[in-house]
Formats: C-alpha cells, sequence, structure tokens
C-alpha cells in the first residue's frame, strides 16, 4: 500500500489535438499546415475575420464521442458549445469557442500502474474547443523585439480531457499521460509526435493544501519535472511556516522550475455564455454507432498478446504501449515465432531505437523477418543479429549484403571443432587451469576460438564445445 | 427617381443600366443626406455595362442596390460606421452579396448606420448622421438610417439593412418606406458584422412591398455557412395576394402603451379598420410579458456586443495606434476607434455577464426571452398577424435624444419583443403626422413571411401611403 507521506494530490487537464481530422474544427482549412509557410491555412473563420460564422465539423464531434468512449465516459445527450472571453494576441476573436455545461461526455475512467498495483484515475470530463494560433518570437521571448503570430494553428480541433485529482506522485501522472496517449493514438484520430499534439495543465496540491496550476507543459516528461519542483516547492512554503496559496504556474523547461503567473485574486472572469452561432447538438444517438467503430484498445490487445503468442506480459505491455509497435509485432509474429520475435523486437530492436531517439517506422517488418529466419536458421549469431540490426539503422542496406561485408555468416560445425582443438593445444596453462576448477579460464579459451573463426561462430556453441572436449 | 423594380427593367431594357446607376450615382453625388458612408461608382458602372454588353439576365439584372456598412464586401471597405474598421477591406462576400451578384445586382454603394448598429438614429456613426429626407432637421431611425433613407430619397431603388432589436422597422417607419426583417434563420447572416447574433436577421428595404419581396427572394435561402440557417426555400412572391379575407388580426394593448403618440395610435388603427373593410377581423390580444421585453432585450444585446467586438484589437486589421505591448494596444486602439455608446454597450454587456451577475443579469433575460415567445406563441393560436405601432412617434430631431440614452432605448419599446421570439414582421406606411411618415408594424408566426406579406401587400394595394414621396430632398 502506498501511503503517500506528502498528501499529493495531482489533478491533469490535457489537449490533445485532432491533427489527424481532414479539416479544422469550425472551418474547411485543411489541418496538414506542419510543413507549409505560417499563415498560409487560414480562411475568414479561422481568422476571425468580421462577420465569419463557425460551422461545426462533424467527423471532430465524431472523434471526440469516440474519445470519450474510449476513456469509458458517458456520452451526453446533448452537446452545447460556450465562448470563453478574454483577450491574447493569438486568440483572433477575443473568445475561445469552448464546452462548460453540456460536454461531449463526462464520468469515465482510465487505468494507469499507480505505485502500488493498478490505480483507477476519473476522468470527470472530455470536452472540444479550438486551438488558438501560435506566438512566434526572434531568439528568446524576452529578447525579441517583436512577436509575430501563425494563424495555421488556429481553429484546430482540441479535446481538452480533465481527470479526476486521482495520481499522488508525478510517476503516476506521467505513466497516465503516456496511458492517455497511447489510447487515443490507438483511435487514429491523433499523431502525437506532430508539434504541439499534447499539451498538459497540471493541477497539484499536498497536504490538503490550495492547488497550484502549472500551465502549458508540452511533454510527459516535463509534466513529471514541474510536479517533481512543485511538491519540493510547496513543502519548502510549508515548512518555513507559509500557506500554499492557489495561483497559476509556468512551467520553464529550460530550467526545470515553476513560476508564479497569476493568483487566484488575479485569476479571468472567462464570462462563458452559450456560443449564439453554433446550434446544440443533439448526439445521444451517435455513441451506439460510433461504439461499433471502436478499435480494439491498449488493454485488450495487450491481454489478447499474452494469451495468443504465448508472450510474457512484461512484453506485451511494451508491444502495446505504441500502436504501431504493435501493429509490427503482430505482423512479424504471424510469420516467425512469435516469442522470440518478442524478445528481439522488445528486448533488442526497441533498445537500439530508444538510443537513436528514432520511432518503428525507422525499421522495416522484411528485415525484422530476415533477421529472425536467419537466426532460426542458425545461419548468423545473436550478436550477429545485433549487429546486423545496429547496422541498418545506422546505414541502411539489407540483413543480406550487411552479413556479406562484414562476414557475419555461422561458420560450419567442423571449423568449430577444430578450432577448438587447435585452442586447446596452444592454451595449455588455460586448459589447466579450468581443469583446475578456475572456470573463468574457459571464457580464453572462447575467445581464442572466436578469434580463429573470425567472429563467425557462435558463442554459446563454442563453449559447448569447449566443455564437451575437457569434459 | 423613386422607380420600381419593373419601371427600372424596362427603362434598363430600352436604355441602359449604366444610364440608371449613373443617375442615382449622380443624385448621390449631390445629396444632403449623408446616407452613404462610401459610394463605388467605378466598379457600379463598370457592372453596369458588363450586364448592358452581354445581357446578363436575372431578377435584379442591372438594378441598383446599397448596402448597409455591417454587411461584408468583398474589396469594398466595411467599417460598420466605425473608426476602428477604418480601411477594413473584406477579402469575401457575405452570403447575401454573394445572392446578389447572382441575380445582377449592382452594389453602388456601402449605407450610413449607427456605430456597430448600436443606435436608433444613426447620429453614432463615426462619419457623422444621416438626414431623414423628409425633414433634413430630423433622424431618419436606425440603425440602418443610411439605407433606408436611401431608398426613402430616392438614392437607391433597394437597400439592404440588418435588424437586432428594430434596426430595420424603425428607420422604415421613419422615412415612410417598406422594411422586413424575417425570421430568424431565413436569411444567412454569413458575413453580416455581428451585433448581437441570437437576435439579427438582414432585412431588404424598397418603397413597395412587391419590390422588398423581390428583394427577399433573392437574399433569403440556406446557406451552409450559418449553422443558424434554417434548409427551406420558399417562393415569397407567391404570397402577394390582394386578399386579407378570413385574416384574424391580433391586436396587443401593451404595444399602444404610454409614450406612444396619439397620431400614430389612431393612423394604426385606422389602418386595421381599413383591413376588416378588406374582410379581416381583429380581436385584441394579451401579451402581458412585453413589459420587461426592452430590459430583456438590451441586456442579451450587449452580453453578445461585449464579445462580439472583441476581436476588435487592431492586430490584424482597421484601426492601429503606435505598438506598445499588446495589453497597451489593445487598450489604445479600442480607446481611439469605438464611440461612446459602442463602448457603453460592451461595458454594460460584460458587466452583465461577469462572475456574481451572470445568473442575476444574462440569464434571467434568457427566461424573460422565453417568456416573451410562450407571449407570441400563444397569441398565434388565435390570429394570423399582429397588428402594431412599429415605433412610438414619428421621426425625433437631430440631437433630440442623443444625450439620453435611456430615451432612446425606450424607443425601441414595440420592435425589440420580435427580435426576441424571432418570429418575422415588417414594417409599411400607413400615416403621416405633420408631414412625417408613420409606420406599422405587421408580425406573424415563425415561418409565416407569406401572412405577412399578403397583410402587407393588400393593405398597400388598397391605400396610397406608400406613393408620398419627400418634397425638396
Amino acid at each position: 500500500m502506498y501511503d503517500n507521506p506528502d498528501g499529493v494530490m495531482i489533478g491533469l487537464e490535457v489537449h490533445v489535438q485532432l491533427n489527424k481530422l481532414k479539416t479544422k474544427v469550425f472551418c474547411g482549412c485543411a489541418t496538414d499546415y506542419h510543413n507549409d509557410p505560417p499563415n498560409s491555412h487560414v480562411c475568414p473563420v479561422c481568422l476571425g475575420l468580421p462577420g465569419s460564422l463557425p460551422v461545426i465539423n462533424k467527423k471532430a464531434v465524431e472523434a471526440a464521442i469516440k474519445i470519450g468512449l474510449a476513456l469509458n465516459c458517458k456520452v451526453e445527450e446533448h452537446t452545447q458549445f460556450y465562448r470563453k472571453n478574454y483577450y491574447y494576441p493569438d486568440l483572433p476573436k477575443g473568445f475561445q469557442i469552448t464546452q462548460y455545461d453540456f460536454p461531449i461526455s463526462s464520468g469515465g475512467y482510465v487505468m494507469i500502474e499507480g505505485e502500488d498495483g493498478e490505480l483507477r484515475v476519473g476522468i470527470t470530463r472530455a470536452h472540444m474547443e479550438e486551438d488558438p494560433g501560435r506566438l512566434v518570437h526572434e531568439g528568446t521571448i524576452d529578447k525579441s523585439k517583436y512577436t509575430l503570430i501563425d494563424y495555421n494553428r488556429s481553429g484546430m480541433a482540441l479535446i481538452e480531457i480533465v481527470s479526476d485529482p486521482d495520481m499522488r506522485s508525478p510517476k503516476e501522472a506521467r505513466r497516465y499521460l503516456d496511458k492517455l496517449r497511447n489510447i487515443i493514438e490507438y483511435l487514429d484520430v491523433f499523431d502525437g509526435n506532430l508539434e504541439g499534439a499534447m499539451r498538459v495543465d497540471a493541477n497539484i496540491s499536498i497536504m490538503g493544501g490550495q492547488r497550484a496550476e502549472i500551465k502549458n507543459i508540452s511533454s510527459h516528461k516535463g509534466a513529471e519535472r514541474a510536479l517533481l519542483y512543485e511538491i519540493v516547492r510547496q513543502k519548502n512554503v510549508l515548512r518555513r511556516g507559509g500557506v500554499v496559496v492557489q495561483e497559476t504556474r509556468h512551467f520553464d523547461e529550460a530550467r526545470e522550475i515553476t513560476l508564479s503567473m497569476r493568483t487566484k485574486e488575479e485569476a479571468h472572469d472567462y464570462r462563458y455564455f452559450p456560443e449564439p452561432d453554433l446550434v446544440p447538438l443533439k448526439i445521444s444517438g451517435w455513441a451506439p454507432a460510433i461504439k461499433e467503430t471502436l478499435p480494439e484498445l491498449p488493454d485488450a490487445r495487450r491481454m489478447r498478446f499474452v494469451e495468443q503468442y504465448g508472450i510474457m506480459d512484461d512484453h506485451a505491455k511494451a508491444l502495446t504501449s505504441e500502436l504501431k509497435l504493435a501493429i509490427f509485432y503482430e505482423d512479424v509474429a504471424k510469420k516467425a515465432e512469435p516469442k522470440i520475435a518478442a524478445v528481439w523486437i522488445c528486448d533488442v530492436l526497441k533498445g537500439e531505437l530508444n538510443y537513436r531517439d528514432l520511432n518503428i517506422d525507422s525499421f522495416k517488418k522484411e528485415h525484422m523477418l530476415s533477421v529472425l529466419e536467419l537466426l532460426a536458421g542458425k545461419k548468423i549469431t545473436e550478436d550477429g543479429a545485433v549487429e546486423i540490426i545496429r547496422t541498418l539503422l545506422d546505414k541502411g542496406g539489407s540483413p543480406e549484403e550487411i552479413i556479406r561485408e562484414k562476414g557475419l555468416v555461422i561458420v560450419e560445425g567442423d571449423i568449430v571443432e577444430t578450432s577448438a582443438l587447435e585452442a586447446i593445444r596452444e592454451n595449455q596453462q588455460a586448459v589447466a587451469d579450468y581443469r583446475a576448477g578456475k572456470e573463468k579460464a574457459l571464457n580464453s579459451l572462447v575467445g581464442a576460438v572466436m578469434k580463429k573463426t573470425k567472429g563467425g561462430a557462435d558463442a554459446r556453441t563454442v563453449r559447448e564445445v569447449l566443455v564437451g572436449k575437457l569434459g | 427617381m423613386w422607380a420600381s423594380i419593373n419601371e427600372l427593367k424596362e427603362r434598363i431594357h430600352a436604355g441602359s443600366s449604366e444610364e440608371i446607376v449613373a443617375q442615382y450615382l449622380d443624385r448621390i453625388g449631390k445629396s444632403k443626406l449623408n446616407a452613404f458612408i462610401h459610394t463605388v461608382g467605378e466598379s457600379a458602372l463598370s457592372r453596369a455595362k458588363e450586364i448592358d454588353k452581354n445581357d446578363i439576365e436575372g431578377p435584379l439584372a442591372g438594378i441598383p442596390v446599397a448596402i448597409k456598412d455591417n454587411i461584408s464586401t468583398k474589396g469594398i471597405q466595411t467599417t460598420c460606421a466605425s473608426n476602428i474598421l477604418k480601411g477594413y477591406i473584406p477579402p469575401y462576400d457575405a452570403h447575401v452579396i454573394e445572392r446578389l451578384k447572382e441575380a445582377g445586382a449592382v452594389i453602388i454603394g456601402k449605407t450610413n448606420m449607427d456605430e456597430f448598429a448600436m443606435g436608433t438614429s444613426t447620429e453614432t456613426s463615426f462619419y457623422g448622421a444621416t438626414k431623414n429626407p423628409w425633414d433634413l432637421d430630423r433622424v431618419p431611425g436606425g440603425s440602418s438610417g443610411g439605407s433606408a433613407a436611401a431608398v426613402a430619397g430616392g438614392e437607391a431603388p433597394l437597400a439592404l439593412g440588418s435588424d437586432t432589436g428594430g434596426s430595420v422597422r424603425c428607420p422604415a417607419s421613419f422615412c415612410g418606406v417598406v422594411g422586413l426583417k424575417p425570421t430568424y434563420g431565413v436569411i444567412s447572416r454569413y458575413g453580416l458584422i455581428a451585433y448581437a447574433n441570437s437576435l439579427e436577421q438582414i432585412g431588404p428595404f424598397a418603397t413597395s412591398v412587391r419590390d422588398v419581396v423581390t428583394l427577399f427572394d433573392v437574399i433569403a435561402g440556406y446557406d451552409p455557412r450559418d449553422s443558424t440557417s434554417v434548409d427551406k426555400e420558399v417562393n415569397y412572391s407567391s404570397a402577394l395576394m390582394n386578399d386579407v379575407r378570413g385574416l384574424n388580426i391580433g391586436v396587443p394593448d401593451e404595444y399602444f402603451g404610454e409614450g406612444t403618440d396619439e397620431k400614430v395610435e389612431k393612423a394604426v388603427w385606422d389602418a386595421i379598420h381599413t383591413l376588416e373593410d378588406l374582410g379581416a377581423t381583429w380581436k385584441k390580444v394579451a401579451m402581458p410579458h412585453t413589459k420587461y421585453a426592452l430590459s430583456a432585450y438590451y441586456i442579451i444585446a450587449m452580453s453578445e456586443a461585449s464579445s462580439n467586438l472583441a476581436r476588435f484589437d487592431g492586430m490584424r486589421y482597421g484601426l492601429r495606434t503606435e505598438d506598445q505591448d499588446w495589453h497597451t494596444t489593445f487598450s489604445q486602439v479600442r480607446a481611439a476607434g469605438f464611440g461612446d455608446e459602442v463602448k457603453r454597450r460592451i461595458l454594460l454587456g460584460t458587466y452583465a455577464l461577469s462572475a456574481g451577475y451572470h445568473d442575476k443579469y444574462y440569464l434571467k433575460a434568457l427566461k424573460v426571452r422565453t417568456l416573451i415567445k410562450q407571449d407570441f406563441e400563444r397569441a398565434f393560436k388565435d390570429v394570423d398577424v399582429l397588428i402594431t405601432p412599429t415605433m412610438p412617434y414619428p421621426a425625433f430631431r437631430l440631437g433630440e435624444k442623443i444625450d439620453d440614452p435611456m430615451s432612446l432605448y425606450l424607443a425601441d419599446v414595440d420592435t425589440v419583443p420580435i427580435n426576441l421570439a424571432g418570429v418575422p414582421s415588417i414594417s409599411i406606411p400607413c400615416g403621416f403626422s405633420d408631414g412625417l411618415p408613420i409606420g406599422m408594424q405587421i408580425i406573424g408566426k415563425h415561418f409565416d413571411e407569406a401572412t405577412v406579406l399578403r397583410t402587407a401587400y393588400t393593405f398597400e394595394e388598397n391605400t396610397d401611403f406608400h406613393n408620398k414621396r419627400p418634397e425638396g430632398s
């Protein structure tokens, strides 16, 4: 049982950008602006020009309902949009269209791995809103002489997912974020790798005190760091006999600290009221059909992998933690021994990818299959297989070419035998040591054989052969 | 210069649209009314030539139309009569402008109005007040005063206005022309610069019901770009029958209340009796929540306005003061760009939506709105149309009320309930008081423009008020 010594309570508000939709949430502008010049994906609506009117993108509502259902939420009877009024240069209308009463869905949960086993994190609500534009500064924000505004992002559909304050440590918060991203990626409505795809506001209190809200954290790691800092800060305030005040704080990613932005007294009054240009939507009828289209979600897939392929739960968990990885694995496992495929993909390939900061798109399934086939046929050694994977990632090519170039093909059994006999003859001291009980002496004999076979022999086989001959 | 669409079509057929357009432009150029903020002579004439040359057809082929300056016109400055939108040239056409162009209409200019349509007299315009063609010392009504004065003064045969709380009907009444506010949702608001979205509709002006309907048929209809636009196509011209036999008229006493001019009251009753003589019957109906309409209207309109006008910050278009940090620039642009009445309404609206006051004002106003709607629903169970004065009195003097906002707000007492309910209503001339026109308001059920128009048309066919023209203007 985790006793949560500092009485930490964390609730997260996560903004997920529906960047896989073809068009923005209230206009027909295309969402594939990421490689295009600033202000090239704009129209009167997302620029908020006088007289323009929003029209809801039905696909965005469907995606929002999908997310709600995947988070075990109740989809509301009808949903309505509101205006959140505040001034900011990136907000072209002077208000943001969002939801207030009658969000699309509410009352769900997500299961995560907590400090002491499974933890159920409640989902207060998941609602839709529009993304503002983006401010661009030359150099740093405090040194820049001017601010440029790019409205390409303006009007992108966002889903804000508000959790209950159920997390008790920064680690749990990070796991929740990972899980959330994982689930939503499975729904094929969002690509988490695009810039600004997922942004986090974190609420945290300790010892039942007032909460601080840390705004606009752009990574999961950042959220964990910000929360760790915040716990230390709040504890220090208490230790000095102070009181933690309710306030909004900013996370400085570079310095990994949080800074006060405004206190409760300075809080905005957003003057919410129903958006008169959008009519309420009756969505209760939409949910059943959308539920039918829900794909298998990470937890279900993880259990199926264990059952269907007989792999370890740890492997199944790692493989399903990313949709693309799960698909990769499953395609490979259909044509190779699933357990061995799981080991190689999780323990080797994933590690090599992470080391290079690459994702699974950088490695071809066919190459994984060849490597596994070569291993199964004892054509290459395990070390050789690792070498092939590394070379494929660093230089490209094909496994066959790499084997040829690097001479990685496994040598025939009789050459191992011959080399072993030679090694025994040439290293009498080591043989004597081994026979005297120094197990380690065997290593130098193995090394000698490997040298003779130019690394082409399988070290385990060599060891077996030597032990047989010396036994 | 006061020609009907049919007369103009004959003249275009015999001569050219170019001549017609040139005549109107010439008259505008010599006018003392200040009905236009901006004319577009060159583009109007070249469009007219194009129509002449290519024999372009359409219900309004070659006919000049004046547009209220809060309706977006591609390539033509659109200011809402505000300094803050000085130099703003929309890159797109409002839905109604697209429809007009398809129908062959020639846009001749943008008409004056109360700044952001906030007013009842067209005196809050940054470009100075418009004058009433019947008496140059009097207001034309508002907020679409420029459009009404242009039509009444023979400076345009047709014009578009917008009506949030009476802004088409009030100036129609004061200027002695016909002005229609359709059912909410019948005309797309796409491109209409919002004052209060949930209340307003674009509306046509002309000197006769027939011409209003021709223009209405062109601009009405479904537009997917406006989520509140209603998906039904109707041909309103077919409603123009000179026949009110069997029509049940409701007369709500609440609209003839304190402050209503005796001559106005008499003119409207005379009109009701005229319709009675033509075969209609009338009865009194009770609309008990009318007395709360004005307060509810102003709270809702100002609340919505406070949000709608937030976008005018100088960042993307319009007035820009010297650059400072963004807080300061926003404040300076808005301080310099908005007039007093606009500022007043933004402040009051902001207040009404604020935490702690939201429920007391905004929410309560919405409840009143529901009650007002129910008043209409109840009344329309028994009657087909309601007839009331449009304005409690004829046009007042320039400067007479402008320093007393409350008395100006009170002038809207008979028009705002219609916007709260979202029902259709027309103002047509029904008499004169000391040489000033009096307007009567005919109100119908949701989407029953046909009955409203038939009643108006029948009255017009059997009376002569709409044929009177202001002398010397």
